[in-house]
């Protein structure tokens, strides 16, 4: 008799152990409305890097401007995991990638719909908190024993490149965490829980309120190409080759440049 | 939760029973088989899925692999430490919501089992501003004995012990509501005090449904994820745990990603396997 209280106990428990949650998912993006050949109509879904946030949203909204009717939904994330996902089959319009390597594994895939082009470059910073109160100045101050950084995980294009630049300079830098995107990095910078992070001059422009980003010269050996393509089961194929054009636009480049980015 | 109804006649469980042995197996209406295959079928083939996308001929070199082991240590580690910190907090919160009364004991039960339905996310970015270095009681820790804990193996028993706690409060709750107070009541006037008659009584009497309690709370440690990589970050051997190791291996090689999911899910089968046979056995 009272086993069997245990056992509803056990049960209830199993019962919540099994609806508990887990954080880290992505919700799918939403496949988008056929549009005929030839007419840009419908839901145009862009899977971009994290780092592009801030100006593919802008960009996305003056896109919709310029074309009534349609709507761009975007998933931004990090690169491996937004190529991961194309190559699982999510049903997406266009990549945009941080680096090569990350369109690789789809180009290798054949997910692609036509050539990837590289539409704008990035280059690392170290962002620290406003006003930089420990006064790091470049790549060596980041090793001192009292000093938290975060970097990129290896996986993700911040992290490949943080490494190019950290070996470059020779530095062997200890980071407290590795983050699964450079936006994941950048918000450790400011809640103050690092130090300094190795984040993209664009995502430390784009939080310039919280943070200052100290340039450092061996940035220049790990400049990021960011390619972008149309994909091989865009729902929508016509918008996807729309925004792609719009984006290696005049109108996209001001906004990009804006931004912080590069000329290819 | 448990009913409290003292005799073994009534109650819902009883009248399932007794309803089972007159109805016996008489034919499943369709209208109810149908959605119910549907049911298992979904809850059991993506588990098949990991096992027939495993890569049984690479399994041991990947296994072995060091990454692995040490997520899995970690894993292991944190997840044991969690729990009885869980314990040393939990069964004691569990019998003040059992055994005695006062002003707003509701609230604090719906307290406690808020974490249950928080997303993990949130509960790592509430930890972070508590715990973290810019926190309510983390600030004042790092300034006074110089402890951050955010990004250490600390910090990752925090985020699983704040996950799974409500398991453990309400498994022991349940126990100790179940359990005849009578006993204690007769400890009470052989002149044992409260601290004794919860040692010596209460305590051999739900332990099996802490037992319980323990092994549901391990497990939610073990999968533990969102709290985790928002609190206490990802690094390796640090705050590496499996479930984080399964979300970065699958940026770059879904193979691995698999087998650390097929250990993962090794071990919580192990899990619920046991408790079958020591707990949840049909009267």
């Amino acid at each position: 008799m009272r086993g069997r209280r245990w056992t509803l106990s056990v049960a209830v428990g199993a019962l919540l152990l099994a609806t508990a949650g887990c954080g880290g998912g992505d919700d799918d993006p939403r496949p988008g409305a056929d549009g005929s050949p030839g007419a840009v109509t419908g839901t145009v879904t862009v899977l971009a890097a994290a780092s592009l946030t801030e100006s593919f949203t802008r960009i996305g909204a003056a896109f919709e401007a310029a074309n009534p009717g349609v709507t761009v939904t975007f998933s931004f994330a990090g690169s491996s995991q937004l190529a991961q996902q194309i190559t699982a089959g999510a049903p997406a319009d266009v990549f945009a990638a941080a680096s090569p390597a990350t369109m690789k594994t789809v180009t290798d895939a054949g997910d692609n719909a036509a050539e990837p082009q590289v539409f704008v470059r990035n280059q690392l910073v170290i962002a620290v908190a406003k006003g930089n109160p420990k006064g790091i100045t470049g790549l060596a101050d980041l090793t001192k024993p009292d000093t938290k950084v975060a970097l990129c995980a290896e996986q993700v294009p911040c992290g490949a490149a943080a490494k190019t630049a950290l070996d470059a300079a020779g530095t062997a830098l200890t980071p407290v965490t590795l983050e699964q995107d450079v936006k994941q990095a950048l918000s450790k910078v400011r809640l103050g829980e690092v130090d300094a992070a190795l984040v993209y001059r664009t995502d430390a422009r784009a939080a310039a309120a919280d943070v200052d980003g100290i340039e450092f010269p061996e940035s220049a050996g790990a400049v990021n190409d960011y390619p972008i393509v149309t994909l091989k089961q865009a729902p929508n194929s016509a918008g996807a080759a729309a925004f792609v054009a719009y984006v290696l636009g005049a109108e996209a480049r001001a906004v990009l440049t804006e931004a912080g980015f590069q000329t290819p | 939760m448990p009913t409290s109804a003292k005799t073994a006649g009534t109650g819902p469980v009883a009248r399932l029973r007794r309803g089972r042995t007159r109805r016996g197996s008489a034919g499943v209406p369709v209208a109810l088989a149908v959605p119910a295959l549907l049911g298992l079928g979904f809850l059991v083939l993506p588990l098949a899925g990991l096992l027939i996308r495993t890569p049984w001929t690479s399994l041991p070199q990947r296994l072995t692999a060091p990454g692995v082991l040490e997520a899995l240590r970690l894993s292991l580690v944190t997840a044991t430490a969690a729990t009885l910190l869980c314990l040393l907090l939990g069964v004691p919160l569990a019998w003040l919501l059992a055994r005695t009364t006062f002003p707003g004991r509701r609230l604090v039960r719906a307290l406690v089992t808020v974490p249950l339905v928080l997303p993990p996310v949130v509960g790592g970015v509430a930890l972070l501003l508590v715990f973290g270095r810019r926190g309510l009681i983390g600030g004042w820790l790092d300034e006074t004995f110089g402890i951050t804990l955010p990004f250490t193996t600390t910090g990752v028993v925090l985020a699983e012990a704040f996950v799974a706690m409500p398991f453990l409060v309400i498994a022991v709750e349940g126990a100790l509501r179940g359990a005849d107070a009578r006993y204690e009541e007769a400890a009470a006037t052989l002149g044992a005090g409260r601290w004794t008659a919860f040692r010596r009584v209460t305590l051999p009497l739900v332990a099996p449904g802490i037992a319980a309690g323990a092994v549901l709370c391990w497990a939610r440690a073990l999968g533990e994820f969102g709290a985790t990589i928002t609190f206490a970050g990802n690094f390796p051997g640090r705050t590496q745990t499996m479930p984080l190791a399964v979300y970065l291996a699958l940026e770059q090689d879904l193979e691995a990603a698999i087998v650390l999911s097929l250990v993962l899910l090794v071990v919580s089968v192990a899990i619920l396997a046991s408790l079958r046979d020591r707990w949840i056995t049909s009267p």
